[in-house]
């Protein structure tokens, strides 16, 4: 951990990715060409412009990738309206990483696995699956559901068309709101999709999306009977530290920024419901 | 214990600034209590608290992080940070002592707050007994003795004399170097001042409050009172509490950009206003219920469930005083505590 906790660091925009009309994803080295530091699939970033402002993202890219971090920015604020205007080369600052990733090397490891994601809720996810299928003979089957709003709204398209979909042992649905030219797989809400491809309840599950698809889904999986337990989500909540001082990323007596950002469905339901 | 003259007071805080900056209760023009620099001259004050809490020593109210400088898609960071001196505060009282205590989990846990280290190594704090606590005082709810405070020196101020006691390795070196002004006492006379001290806090309207209701409570039970809707009702989200307040820490991080280079500030900030959590995609505490009743909560349940029971509050009255529509802490742990009977 960096003593200097709040002073960071220089990262370096190298490559610039268009994933839809309102993402991007971002690639960044330090200024020596290098990682800045390495992460647990989960874990987040403190990225910032001076005198525009700092926000903490999720880190996209696996820690199997050994030469850059990814980041993937839904543009929808002061910072990230910035960070979307940037080219290569423009530099930027980066502290971190925070929080506490996905238990990939310890719970997770062994289990059947099902991704749910809905919109850029796939950017900390990704991160997980990659890691993955790096290290397949930890892991037992995984799946992935994945909807968005549109087909232009899926995030990592080529990625997930070109790669996951081509891995032997990994099964992924896509699924868009609604009807759209030029597409031809399910169209209809994650948490419609997610009962009606009726997975397995020994899998284990990994969430992320908006607010309402996580509160519908999670109903969903329940009554197919999958426990609290089994299911973890990562959250967000606005933050300026990362390191559990500023004192607003608070769900009850846990810290997003420190104690999360990811939590089990049974730790979030022993803690007010303020997210 | 040592012993020094009245007479000598001047003298002793003459030695002590000779070397360091020395800080304590002195009257502001407007009749007020602050901790202000000691110059040759400068009366101390000890009638009451001050009005504000000692905290900005350590956690100023607005500190510079680090500075940017920009030049076309590159960046440069500079960490302006300068050798802090060492100082003295003196006149703490107790409650306000406890609250380092209760500063230092925060920004001395992992990872540390080298901001707020520096100072805390820097500092040396001598204390000061009350002798006349004020009715809004209930310090002792909290297990602080106002007659024996903490900190690296305690002292006792009686009628012709100053009492010192060392408490650290810190407090004992200062002490020696005013070593020519001291003489070694017997204790009595503090024996006496806080037995005296002690029937006044007997005597005080807070003194039964107690901590009780929540100790080891479950945070969703208290969190979901019907109470807090009556309590938060007048609430005007005015900060003022946060502020007074020795305990609350919670601050923003913001750049200004100087024309010359951008500047990073860290400054105070307040649960109670309403952009705190403010998100591009939402606000999880949108009413000044849920802001009113984080601020109590962390206080009184989510501080102690992550800090071995100790509560974040000490007793030192400022919110009682300065709250515009006279909510406070008391109100609400009485509230509270009222429903389960």
């Amino acid at each position: 951990m960096n003593t200097e906790a709040l002073i960071p660091k220089i990262g370096v925009v190298t490559d610039i990715r268009i994933d839809t009309p309102d993402v991007k994803t971002f690639r960044i080295v330090g200024l020596d060409g290098k990682k800045v530091f390495e992460h647990i699939p989960g874990q987040c970033a403190m990225l910032s412009m001076p005198g525009v402002g700092e926000a903490l993202f999720s880190i996209t890219s696996s820690p199997t990738n050994k030469d850059f971090l990814e980041f993937s920015i839904k543009k929808c604020g002061c910072v990230t309206d910035w960070l979307h205007q940037m080219e290569v080369g423009q530099q930027i600052t980066i502290r971190g990483p925070y929080g506490n990733g996905f238990p990939v090397e310890t719970n997770l490891k062994g289990k059947d696995l099902l991704f749910i994601a809905g919109g850029i809720g796939l950017a900390p996810l990704r991160s997980v699956i990659n890691y993955v299928r790096d290290n397949r003979k930890n892991y037992g089957s995984v799946q992935i559901i994945y909807g968005s709003r549109s087909k232009d709204d899926l995030v990592d398209y080529r990625e997930i068309i070109d790669e996951w979909m081509n891995d032997e042992g990994i099964e992924v649905n896509l699924t868009i709101d609604r009807e759209q030219e030029g597409w031809d797989g399910h169209v209809g809400f994650v948490p419609n999709y997610v009962k009606e491809l009726n997975p397995d309840i020994r899998k284990t599950v990994l969430m992320c999306g908006p607010p309402i698809m996580i509160k519908f889904t999670l109903a969903g999986l329940k009554e197919l009977g999958f426990q609290d337990t089994q299911v973890y989500t990562t959250m967000e909540l606005r933050m300026k530290c990362g390191i559990g001082k500023c004192g607003r990323c608070n769900i009850g007596s846990k810290y997003v920024c420190k104690d999360g950002p990811v939590f089990r469905f049974d730790q979030l339901g022993e803690l007010p419901n303020e997210y | 214990m040592k012993k020094l003259s009245l007479a000598n007071l001047d003298a002793f805080f003459a030695k002590i600034a000779d070397k360091q900056a020395l800080y304590m209760p002195i009257e502001n023009k407007a009749g007020q209590l602050q901790f202000q620099r000691w110059t040759e001259g400068a009366k101390l004050s000890v009638g009451c608290n001050t009005v504000r809490s000692a905290k900005d020593f350590f956690f100023p109210q607005t500190e510079n992080l680090v500075d940017f400088k920009v030049k076309g898609k590159e960046i440069e960071i500079i960490d302006s940070r300068t050798e802090k001196e060492d100082f003295v505060i003196f006149g703490v009282r107790a409650c306000d002592v406890r609250s380092f205590a209760i500063l230092d989990k925060v920004f001395l846990s992992n990872p540390v707050d080298t901001y707020y280290k520096s100072r805390r190594e820097h500092g040396t704090i001598i204390s000061l007994a009350c002798t006349h606590p004020e009715e809004t005082c209930f310090c002792r709810t909290f297990g602080i003795d106002a007659t024996q405070p903490e900190g690296d020196v305690a002292s006792w101020i009686t009628e012709d004399a100053v009492y010192f006691q060392p408490q650290s390795d810190k407090g004992q070196k200062l002490l020696e170097k005013c070593g020519a002004l001291l003489e070694e006492a017997d204790e009595s006379p503090v024996l006496r001042q806080k037995q005296q001290t002690k029937t006044y806090l007997d005597k005080l309207p807070l003194a039964t409050l107690s901590t009780k209701h929540f100790e080891n409570k479950d945070q969703l039970e208290v969190f979901n009172s019907e109470k807090w809707a009556e309590l938060s009702e007048a609430c005007l989200g005015c900060g003022t509490c946060t502020f007074v307040c020795p305990t609350c820490q919670c601050y923003d991080i913001r750049d200004f950009d100087t024309g010359k280079g951008i500047k990073r500030f860290r400054c105070w900030d307040s649960c109670m206003y309403s952009d705190f959590t403010k998100m591009a995609g939402g606000q999880p505490r949108l009413t000044q219920l849920e802001r009113f009743r984080q601020r109590f909560m962390h206080k009184l349940v989510y501080f102690p469930i992550n800090n071995d029971g100790e509560f974040g509050c000490v007793g030192c009255g400022r919110c009682l005083k300065k709250c515009p529509i006279s909510m406070n802490i008391v109100k609400v742990m009485k509230t509270l505590e009222g429903e389960e009977k």
